[in-house]
């Protein structure tokens, strides 16, 4: 039994320990200490999630690698691991990201300057282990969502979905960015507390199902938490759900999932959670722990419930189709920049929803690429955006003008993360967003239609906010913005490379991709629908 | 049998009242506390005044880890499981559900000690080292006597004895195996905690009203009991748990008690109703639960902690005990009523809590919610609710003395700052205790990987494997509005800006840091590794019968 999954979790959980423990930072050089031990943390745990992408076949077994371990033999629950393509790409994708987050916040967690009531003295426990306590927490989300992400029993999946929330909560609710005033500290902390509150409705109302699930398998003999054993019982039919328990059983899963995603109308938590966190916490957010709940949907909501999702195919449709005109518009809406890439992550995560429940190969190998493009061009666009508040002290869309007059760099690689926002044809999210439409219109061509509306407002609110912020006359309070320095353009360049590089060439991903998804949409019993003309029949078969 | 045979039986050789036959050996964990309860008031009579408190400590100890020690040996020698014994003359069972409990209660009752002991916390009174508990109980509280008491020095020592006796009668509730037995040991536990919760040094108004709470509903409850039990002796003709099991199941009458029974329904149905209010209050179920926020908020927080995780766990065993040996007959009746108290307890506890500004209100109206969740575990009727309920109980109780202690660390001049407002901030002051107490909400909360979610994921798949799916739906609606006011006072702890002038943290002897590190430990390891603790209460989960 090979352990390389369970180092690549473990590696992260165990560097987010030693972080904590390192001595407290009280000046610069014991401070960079413990950033650059967390940095080389998370490059070892990229080093291994890059090693369980190559050494996945693709053509292999359906999970690769698997490894399990007793944990709590009462309730039949394992700690079992196993990776499939869908959850080697988006492990890989985390452990891309978490490195350049850490380095895009970089000076995010120092102190700041002293309380004036002199509450907080320099030498306060807080303010000395800031540090460690921001880096800390970065690894230990980034262990959880690894888990998540190989995690092959659904109790296990459930326990690191939901323990997930604590650092993140943490990491929301502590560190905010500096933009704000004495005002800032109370939104920051209701930000956390919704996302906490949001997050863990949803979360228990998953545990619930969670349990009934349990006891309907253990009533027919199948006590246990195995995802492969339970999803061979149901697609073989020796593990009967009746129709009203496996819709049940569906939504209560699917709402956790929902919430998590987010899907219109349970979004709200989100703008707060990202307008209030650090640039490198927002990115966090949408990028990565929003990334477990749409493909918890592909795994376990198609996986388990295969009826039901169909059941409910349609209604989601719906759903996802207005998140995706609604984030949009609200986009566009938004006079605070971290909130309007929230509003546009909302749209997206419509895109990628919309293309799970298309319930086409296309629209499911498209949502799953989705995921990764939007996590990196999110990425990048948001970091940038990160750097701008940071030089200006300001998250106001308002308080800019010009600023590719005088930092040039930042402002060409803002727009090369508009330009990936809005899907344009060369970088990557053009790809997925193609595919995710294709996949939809298949099957449900109206609603296909519908959505092609979403690129047209992407395009508005992503070009209106590089025109409103970068172009016209230079603002005051603007004239002496420093460009990119090289620690960010160190996080960027990546970045920017990966979307141009996966929109010319997706190869890679799709052929790492694929196999798993047609294996998920298998057990959904769907084919493609038959298509009207024989032509596009041919074309569709090449390009899978 | 006619009274010239039960002359002509005393005439005879043979002795009619035959000499009671009394287990020592597997009745010695209770032996050991009363023992040590007596021997504790002679300390107080005969000890002199400097020496009684480390007399008391060790004693208490000694015997406390004495009494685990032969419940350990019993259980290993195979008591409880799978060998199961009626003691003393039928009226005490070993079982497996009193072992684990009674293990549960001395381990809990060790840590108690432990932070009855803390004298680090309170300033100096009198140039001696001053404990949560009053000078002189007896004085007038800011009377010349009293100020008097505190300018000598005196503590009081009583507090330990009163202890023993109050664990030694809850190691007894759940294991009395007759309703005569169980009611003595009620009154056992109980009086003693009357007193207990007089006793704070501090807000001694507050103190003794809540003992005056505490005793006239606690009486009641009593006097509901017991009338209860007279009603059942009145339906079955007899006080044992297993002779009214078998007159309910209608199983073919032996005795001559069973003969006279009445089998009148009303005394059956009327006498359990008031057997169950007995429990219920002791419990803290709504609606009985009133008692609760007053008296954990007055009491002494050492003794609140005490209260709030033995007391608990000696109710519900006892209330297990009744309703699976006694009545599963009638479960078709019982059950529907003790769905809607789950129900009501759960949503009630979870709401009020939401309002509360008192940390120790907070806990109290928590510990009302969780009753509502052991109660789902116990409607369930199976042995996996059984199982699930014995472990919610140890992971519960370690949490709540663990969240207990914290609170009596957080102090600023008039004592305990148990105010949530004056709580704002900690976590930037003291980063340690308001992590550990964190913890120790998140496991309230039932948030994985801690002790809380564990017990919740047993109880309430019992209840669904049970058929209770709604009371499960309940529960987890539940869990998230009480998940709402546990952030909420994290927020306020790490989130907040610290006032000026607010509490600070006192700096613990090992006492009280012993007894927050057993329960930080007991909370990640029934979080983390739970599997040896739910094979242990799995395979206690079988009563005497």
């Amino acid at each position: 039994m090979s352990v390389l999954l369970t180092t690549t979790c473990a590696v992260p959980a165990a560097g987010a320990v030693l972080t904590a423990a390192l001595p407290a930072g009280a000046t610069e050089a014991r401070r960079r200490t413990t950033k650059t031990v967390a940095l080389a943390v998370s490059a070892v745990t990229l080093a291994l999630a890059a090693a369980v992408a190559l050494r996945f076949d693709p053509h292999g077994a359906r999970y690769q690698l698997t490894e399990s371990y007793s944990w709590i033999r009462s309730f039949g629950i394992t700690f079992s691991l196993g990776v499939d393509g869908i959850g080697a790409v988006l492990a890989l994708l985390t452990a891309v990201l978490v490195p350049m987050v850490m380095l895009a916040s970089w000076h995010d967690a120092d102190p700041g300057p002293a309380a004036p009531d002199g509450t907080l003295d320099p030498g306060t426990f807080e303010r000395r282990r800031r540090t460690q306590g921001f880096f800390a927490l970065i690894l230990a989300v980034e262990a959880m969502v690894i888990v998540s992400f190989y995690a092959t029993d659904v109790f296990l999946f459930y326990v690191f979905f939901e323990a997930m929330l604590i650092p993140m909560y943490f990491l929301i609710g502590g560190f905010g960015d500096r933009a704000g005033g004495p005002e800032s500290a109370r939104q920051r902390s209701y930000a956390a507390v919704k996302f906490l509150l949001y997050n863990l409705l949803g979360g228990l109302v998953m545990l619930a199902a969670v349990i009934g699930l349990y006891v309907i398998a253990q009533d027919q003999g199948f006590g246990t938490f195995d995802l492969p054993t339970l999803t061979d019982a149901v697609a073989g039919g020796s593990l009967k759900l009746s129709g009203t328990a496996q819709n049940a059983l569906f939504l209560g899963f699917f709402f956790a999932f929902a919430v998590k995603a987010p899907l219109w109308p349970l979004h709200t938590w989100l703008p707060n959670a990202m307008g209030e966190a650090t640039a490198g916490t927002a990115v966090l957010i949408t990028a990565v722990v929003d990334k477990v709940g749409t493909f918890a949907m592909l795994r376990f909501c198609l996986g388990l419930f295969p009826d039901a999702s169909k059941t409910f195919a349609p209604a989601i449709l719906v759903l996802s189709l207005i998140g995706i005109v609604y984030g949009a518009l609200l986009a566009i809406g938004q006079k605070d920049i971290k909130r309007l890439v929230a509003y546009a992550s909302i749209s997206h995560f419509g895109f990628i929803i919309m293309g799970i429940f298309a319930l086409t190969s296309q629209g499911q190998s498209g949502a799953t690429l989705y995921m990764v493009n939007h996590g990196l061009s999110t990425a990048a666009w948001m970091l940038v955006a990160g750097f701008l508040i940071s030089r200006r002290g300001s998250r106001l869309i308002a308080d800019y003008g010009g600023v590719q007059k005088v930092a040039p760099v930042l402002a060409g690689t803002f727009l090369i993360g508009s330009l990936a926002t809005l899907s344009l044809p060369g970088l990557a999210p053009f790809v997925s967003e193609f595919l995710v439409l294709v996949g939809t219109f298949t099957r449900y061509p109206a609603i296909g239609v519908i959505a092609t509306v979403g690129i047209v407002l992407a395009a508005l609110y992503a070009l209106l906010l590089y025109q409103r912020t970068m172009t016209g006359p230079v603002k005051e309070g603007v004239r002496s913005m420093p460009d990119l320095k090289v620690r960010e353009l160190a996080v960027v360049a990546p970045l920017v490379a990966l979307t141009i590089l996966l929109g010319v060439y997706p190869r890679p991903l799709t052929d790492l991709v694929n196999p798993s998804v047609d294996a998920t949409l298998s057990q959904v019993h769907r084919t493609d629908p038959a298509p009207a003309h024989p032509v596009a029949a041919t074309s569709g078969g090449e390009q899978k | 049998m006619s009274a010239s045979a039960v002359l002509a039986a005393a005439g005879g050789n043979t002795p009619s009242i035959p000499a009671p036959h009394v287990e020592y050996g597997q009745l010695s964990p209770m032996l050991v506390v009363f023992g040590a309860a007596v021997a504790g008031v002679l300390v107080e009579a005969f000890v002199p005044r400097r020496l009684r408190r480390w007399t008391q400590v060790s004693l208490s100890l000694v015997a406390l880890v004495g009494a685990f020690v032969a419940v350990v040996v019993l259980a290993a020698q195979g008591h409880g499981a799978p060998r199961i014994d009626l003691l003393a003359m039928e009226s005490v069972a070993l079982d497996g559900p009193a072992l684990f409990l009674q293990g549960v209660i001395l381990l809990v009752a060790v840590v108690t000690v432990l932070t009855y002991a803390e004298r680090r916390l309170e300033p100096k009174a009198g140039g001696e080292p001053a404990d949560a508990f009053a000078a002189q109980a007896a004085a007038t509280p800011g009377g010349e006597q009293e100020r008097a008491a505190v300018r000598a020095g005196f503590t009081t020592t009583e507090v330990f004895p009163l202890t023993m006796f109050a664990v030694g009668g809850m190691l007894l509730f759940p294991a009395a195996n007759d309703l005569l037995t169980m009611f003595v040991a009620l009154e056992v536990f109980s009086l003693p905690l009357y007193l207990l919760c007089a006793l704070a040094r501090r807000r001694r108004l507050l103190s003794q009203e809540a003992a005056v709470k505490y005793f006239l509903l606690g009486a009641f409850a009593s006097a509901f009991f017991l009338f209860g039990t007279a009603l059942l002796y009145g339906y079955a003709g007899s006080v044992k748990l297993v002779d009214i099991a078998d007159i309910v199941s209608g199983k073919t009458m032996t005795t001559a008690a069973q003969l006279s029974s009445t089998r009148s329904d009303v005394l059956l149905l009327t006498g359990l109703a008031m057997l169950a209010v007995g429990l219920l209050f002791k419990v803290g179920a709504v609606p009985f639960h009133s008692w609760t926020p007053d008296v954990y908020q007055g009491a002494p927080t050492p003794v609140t902690g005490f209260m709030a995780s033995a007391t608990k766990v000696a109710a519900f065993g006892a209330f297990l005990r009744l309703f699976y040996v006694a009545f599963p007959g009638l479960r078709l009746d019982w059950r529907p009523v003790l769905w809607g108290v789950a129900i009501l307890t759960m949503v009630v506890g979870a709401v009020l809590a939401v309002t509360q500004q008192d940390v120790k209100r907070l806990l109290a109206y928590s510990s009302i919610a969780h009753a509502g969740f052991i109660l789902t575990g116990v409607i369930a009727v199976n042995k996996q609710g059984l199982s699930s309920v014995l472990f919610y109980l140890a992971a519960y109780s370690f949490v709540t003395l663990g969240a207990f202690a914290v609170v009596t660390l957080v102090r600023d001049s008039k004592g305990e700052a148990t105010h949530l407002s004056s709580w704002a901030g900690l976590g930037r002051r003291s980063p340690l205790v308001a992590a550990v107490f964190a913890l120790f909400l998140l496991a309230f909360a039932g948030i994985p990987l801690t002790s809380g979610f564990t017990g919740k994921f047993a109880v309430f798949q019992a209840a669904a494997a049970g058929g209770a799916t709604p009371l499960v739906i309940v529960g987890v609606l539940s869990s998230a509005v009480a998940a709402f006011f546990y952030i909420r006072v994290i927020v306020l702890m790490f989130f907040s800006d610290p006032k000026p002038g607010g509490p600070t943290v006192a700096i613990p002897s090992a006492f009280t840091a012993t007894a927050i590190g057993v329960g930080v430990l007991v909370t990640l390891g029934l979080g983390l590794l739970p599997q040896y603790f739910l094979d242990l209460a799995s395979k206690a989960s079988l009563f005497a019968y």
